[in-house]
């Protein structure tokens, strides 16, 4: 059964570059995603920013040492005065341990306020350092829970269709119809005396109105992808239809949804800390972004003077939205077919 | 009975979608039988229900809003419409494939070309993944893919028109089916790659053994490749017959004015290219009588109250019309 063989003329062998290891190691689809992702400066700059963040986040221990014996997500504060004070202000009291690099960097025994104190003295700095964790940690949980719920409602409705897609998006109508950020509060400020004050009212809040968007997506594009061709060919093969759905349309449908969810990360994100601002999120002197703004609420008018209470973690927050967007925004150019032409 | 059974034998196969607009008649009373090896040709214009009366056999019908509402489709003796889904499962694939019209559409795009060939094999035949692969690169091999063993891992998008329905019929005989239902399988190629697509699948059958319904709307292929044709016409078959019969003999208007639309080959260039007056009918409630009378030139006030049946007009030839003793091959 060799090509000799046949009496039909057959395609002439096409010449093709070779992969490289990379691409035979990863598979071509991952490879060229990959691929498009370094090659495009937004999504550098996306992945830089969020590198750092990330290593901020693994090294906030090294970068602002918590005091013994406490909880590490308390931001230390040095006094109790209602005047925020000064980047480089001297610590006077309860000051934490002083980082490895800070002698080496200055040559001083003396830790200082990097960033100024908030009011109420608590330590800008370190709420920075030790809320990228918490930011970090709010929005992957609260995008993650939701897109399992949303994937696993979107998929159910788009299957089995009829009533049960009636129901199930319904339901999603229910949810969608109030405003996000008012009925996150309301359901984080219900729960907030059941579950106690903490991360999980207000991540719970989220997650529940969260899911809507990944369900409507999904099952969208399920619905148009069953009515292709390469679907009846499957199951012109015999294929049971929980395999088609799984091995078939769910992978070719899947993509949107997490280009959706990569850039709700940062949205979240931001979001969790606007609960906290409003004192429906985490505990006072929880290190947290939203919470360190808050802090600055009855300054505000003196900004001028006091630039650096909103400054540094109003900066901080928007580039960490910034960077999930931007890779994000880069993810869903790789992936839409559209635009593989042109790279 | 075993000597003279036919390999499949579809009997008064009736196929009806409900819509909104009303009930559409898709597939009316279609019966015909098919011999183990044979080619049979089903010709008719875009919503004749030739592509659905596939489906039906196939039992690919959307339930709802489809339905087959009657009727029988004898593969082997069994009634392919009374098996269960999973009974039904194990013949698709395994007994009777198909392909269809697009190769651009009907190969998946996130999975490598092996992955949907080698899909069919561990499910039918329970073929480990290597035994999967190694069958997977010789029937690529045997369609023409070059290079097969490296190809087998491409995806969709790197092959291109003709080489993906090469793939698709090297996916549609993997598990040596012994019906090919071939569902316009030329009409997305461009002519030269139609040729070798036809030669492909006359030689595979060839080789295989297994018998071969080319659906088209291209009287040229099924000239060269099947045996006998079916025309069909608004949901029925209006004329049967061996291909040669047909096309020499033709006893129903409407073939007629198929085979009279062809291009010529006569050196008659600059004459205007003949067409069928009028529309295909709404299938969405058919007038009583015959469905072609409206557009018939030999049409009576009998045409438009009872519907002809098919009855004898020649050796294997059978045609539906009242007139049919008066129609000529213009």
């Amino acid at each position: 059964m060799t090509a000799q063989e046949m009496p039909m003329p057959t395609l002439a062998p096409r010449t093709r570059r070779p992969p490289n290891w990379l691409e035979a190691w990863l598979g071509h689809d991952v490879y060229r995603t990959v691929k498009g992702l370094v090659t495009n400066p937004m999504s550098v700059a996306g992945m830089i920013l969020l590198g750092l963040f990330i290593f901020i986040a693994a090294a906030a221990p090294m970068l602002a040492p918590p005091l013994p014996n406490a909880d590490p997500y308390n931001i230390p504060r040095d006094g109790y005065g209602d005047v925020p004070k000064s980047p480089g202000t001297e610590w006077k009291s309860r000051q934490p341990p002083l980082p490895f690099w800070w002698k080496a960097v200055t040559g001083k025994d003396q830790w200082v306020h990097l960033m100024g104190t908030a009011s109420g003295q608590w330590d800008i700095y370190y709420g920075v350092i030790w809320g990228t964790r918490t930011a970090l940690f709010a929005g992957l949980t609260i995008t993650l829970c939701g897109v399992l719920i949303g994937v696993t409602i979107g998929t159910l409705s788009a299957f089995y269709g009829g009533w049960v897609d009636m129901v199930f998006m319904r339901i999603t109508d229910l949810f969608m119809a109030f405003p996000f950020l008012l009925t996150a509060m309301t359901l984080s400020a219900v729960l907030t005396p059941r579950l106690g004050k903490g991360l999980l009212a207000p991540m719970i809040a989220l997650i529940v109105f969260s899911w809507t968007g990944f369900a409507r997506l999904l099952r969208s594009d399920i619905l148009s992808l069953r009515e292709r061709e390469y679907v009846l060919a499957a199951r012109v093969i015999g294929v049971k239809d929980t395999r088609i759905m799984f091995r078939h349309i769910l992978p070719n449908a899947i993509f949107p949804t997490l280009v959706l969810a990569s850039m709700r990360i940062g949205s979240y994100a931001i979001t969790f800390a606007g609960l906290s601002f409003m004192g429906i999120g985490a505990e006072v002197g929880f290190a947290d972004w939203g919470q360190l703004l808050s802090f600055a609420r009855d300054w505000m008018t003196q900004l001028r003077e006091y630039w650096y209470i909103v400054m540094y973690p109003g900066v901080t927050l928007v580039l960490f939205v910034l960077s999930w967007n931007l890779v994000g925004d880069a993810l869903r150019d790789v992936l839409d077919p559209r635009m593989q032409g042109s790279r | 009975m075993a000597g003279t059974q036919h390999l499949l034998e579809v009997r008064n196969l009736t196929t009806r979608f409900h819509t909104e607009d009303g009930v559409v008649h898709a597939v009316n009373d279609v019966s015909y039988t098919l011999d183990e090896g044979d080619t049979l040709g089903v010709v008719g214009e875009s919503g004749c229900g030739k592509s659905v009366h596939a489906l039906s056999i196939m039992r690919l019908i959307q339930i709802p809003p489809g339905e087959i509402a009657g009727g029988e489709v004898i593969f082997r003796g069994q009634d392919l419409l009374k098996l269960s889904d999973d009974e039904m499962r194990k013949v698709r694939g395994a007994e009777i494939a198909m392909i269809f019209q697009d190769p651009m559409t009907s190969l998946n795009p996130v999975k490598t070309v092996g992955f949907q060939i080698m899909e069919a094999l561990i499910l039918h035949k329970g073929m480990d993944k290597a035994s999967a692969r190694e069958r997977t690169v010789e029937l690529l091999t045997l369609v023409g893919i070059p290079e097969a063993a490296q190809r087998v891992d491409d995806y969709p998008h790197q092959f291109s028109g003709g080489m993906r329905q090469r793939a698709m019929i090297a996916m549609g005989l993997s598990c040596d089916p012994s019906i090919l239902i071939a569902d316009e399988p030329t009409t997305a190629l461009d002519v030269t790659i139609q040729a070798q697509i036809v030669e492909l699948v006359k030689r595979l059958q060839h080789k295989f053994g297994m018998a071969v319904i080319w659906i088209t709307h291209d009287l040229g292929v099924i000239a060269g490749m099947a045996r006998r044709v079916n025309v069909m016409y608004a949901g029925r078959i209006i004329e049967s017959g061996p291909v040669k019969e047909i096309y020499a003999n033709p006893h129903h208007p409407y073939t007629v004015g198929l085979l009279g639309s062809l291009p010529g080959r006569s050196g008659r260039t600059s004459s205007r290219l003949f067409s069928i007056p009028g529309e295909p009918p709404d299938l969405v409630g058919l007038p009583p009588g015959c469905a072609f009378a409206p557009r018939c030139h030999y049409q009576t006030p009998r045409c438009l109250k009872e519907t002809p049946p098919l009855e004898e007009v020649g050796p294997g030839h059978i045609a539906a019309c009242w007139e049919k003793d008066k129609v000529r091959r213009v």
